[in-house]
């Protein structure tokens, strides 16, 4: 065969791979939304109503008994800002572990990647509980329940934290998930066991300090108290460091991209 | 043109590493319709979803330098759970297309009528080929990967799918995967034998069918390799 036949490769440039990428992540994230919540009743509705029904079951359950968990703060904003930061870093991971095994089918065109499928429906989550978080907030504060936030750009700063945190422990057991379907059985548990554990039930000041610093390894503890310190910052003493979350964030994303990197070499669609 | 480069695929399986493609070299120009004939278990289908990219080579280099299809296979590339028309929809925005025209065209050349608007599970398996046929015919590619492609449906669609495919795609490349001689004879110029993961060049696809129906037969085979 004549060497000089060869053609050029195709081009491939970083704009071209950027705007695949975009295209195939919104066709997956549409895809996701009709698939999950169907063109039935509300349709693309749930994606609201569902993380703010639960937030606002809390709000009423904790107002009902009086829990604000030591500490002075109304109970209405204290629920709202604890239940959804939960939502935030519980619902990212739950949504992609077991993601690439339920879209083999997906992987049949060769755009579509395992970090496609991620980001889908890890942008799809931020924007489900962000607005649900957002529309609460203005409805308690118009409705006079509790006060406006008082820092809003510490509120974006810690929000978007949080999310990163979600998204890099999603990413982590998301990649291990699909090597080992224990993943799958033991984050359901431990998500549940957090969940306490995770300052959306106390504010860390009411703690004894050596509890206190216990508690303030689990990364999750951060988020609340630095979402908190926006929210009531002239009311609270907040206990949290933004560079050991950080380090957090970093590690969960290095390890949780370097795994799914392997893992998408390894991906046998249906 | 496509070009792969000393492929091998191992598989880590439950009684550990399996070895299904060793040393694969195989380069298909534009235009050019090659034949890959094997029996069952060979390695045809991973190669052909090495070819399109979906799976990667454990070693070896695969070089493309046209736009090749997804496999157009029996099974696969389509979700269930969505109807006809969200397929297409789905197909169009991943491969950056109006879906409008799309479904247009897919609507004339499935004849599903009304169930379009059906989920795929409750389809029969020629309404899924129809369906997967012709959503496979709204992308345009340079290089299209058959896979057992016309295993079903009826004479007259298949006949529709070879006008589609053979007719009015005549310039462009083939790498077929059939059971069927009398197929690949009329659509290919060049036939592969693949043997237990070993794939074998022939200089015609006659000689490549005959050494594959005598491996068929007696186990063993002539080692002609063609120059490439």
């Amino acid at each position: 065969m004549a060497e000089q036949n060869i053609p050029p490769p195709l081009p491939r440039s970083f704009g071209r791979s950027l705007a695949i990428q975009i295209r195939v992540i919104w066709a997956l994230m549409l895809r996701e939304v009709l698939t999950r919540y169907g063109r039935h009743n509300i349709g693309l509705g749930w994606l609201y109503v569902e993380p703010m029904m639960f937030t606002i079951g809390i709000t009423i359950l904790w107002n009902g008994m009086g829990l604000n968990h030591g500490s002075n703060l109304p109970i209405m904003a204290f629920a709202l800002t604890g239940y959804s930061t939960i939502l935030l870093w519980r619902n990212m991971p739950n949504r992609v572990v077991m993601a690439v095994t339920s879209n083999l089918a997906l992987m049949y065109h060769r755009n579509v990647r395992v970090i496609d499928l991620f980001a889908s429906r890890l942008l799809l989550e931020f924007i489900s509980v962000t607005s649900s978080f957002m529309f609460l907030t203005v409805m308690f504060c118009l409705s006079g329940y509790m006060d406006p936030p008082e820092d809003i750009v510490e509120l974006v700063g810690a929000w978007m934290m949080t999310a990163w945190f979600g998204v890099s422990l999603a990413l982590f057991l998301g990649a291990i998930g699909e090597k080992s379907e224990v993943v799958e059985k033991l984050w359901h548990p431990l998500a549940y066991i957090l969940f306490p554990l995770s300052g959306a039930a106390f504010v860390a000041d009411a703690v004894p300090p050596g509890t206190r610093e216990k508690l303030l390894l689990i990364p999750m503890v951060h988020c609340t108290e630095m979402i908190r310190e926006a929210f009531f910052g002239s009311k609270v003493v907040a206990h949290y460091s933004v560079s050991y979350l950080l380090s957090w964030n970093l590690i969960l994303t290095i390890l949780g991209l370097s795994i799914e990197r392997q893992l998408s070499k390894d991906v046998i669609p249906e | 043109m496509i070009s792969l480069e000393r492929i091998d695929k191992i598989y880590q399986t439950g009684h550990g590493p399996t070895q299904v493609l060793t040393d694969v070299n195989l380069r298909v120009m534009r235009g050019e319709r090659v034949a890959i004939i094997g029996g069952n278990g060979a390695g045809k289908s991973t190669l052909i979803r090495i070819i399109s990219g979906i799976e990667q080579p454990t070693n070896g280099i695969v070089d493309t330098r046209m736009r090749i299809s997804w496999p157009l296979a029996f099974s696969g590339a389509f979700q269930g759970s969505l109807t006809g028309i969200d397929n297409v929809r789905f197909i169009s925005r991943v491969y950056g297309q109006d879906w409008r025209e799309a479904l247009d065209f897919v609507a004339d050349f499935s004849q599903l009528g009304k169930y379009l608007r059906e989920p795929l599970k409750t389809y029969s398996s020629g309404m899924r080929a129809r369906l997967a046929f012709a959503i496979s015919m709204t992308v345009e590619f340079d290089c299209y990967l058959l896979d057992e492609v016309f295993a079903v449906g009826d004479a007259r669609f298949q006949a529709r799918c070879q006008d589609e495919l053979f007719g009015k795609r005549g310039d462009r490349a083939f790498i077929i995967v059939s059971h069927d001689a009398r197929f690949l004879y009329d659509h290919c110029n060049r036939g592969c034998v693949l043997r237990s993961g070993v794939l074998t060049h022939y200089p015609s696809l006659i000689e490549a069918q005959e050494a594959h129906d005598e491996y068929m037969r007696t186990g063993t085979f002539k080692p002609v390799e063609a120059e490439t």
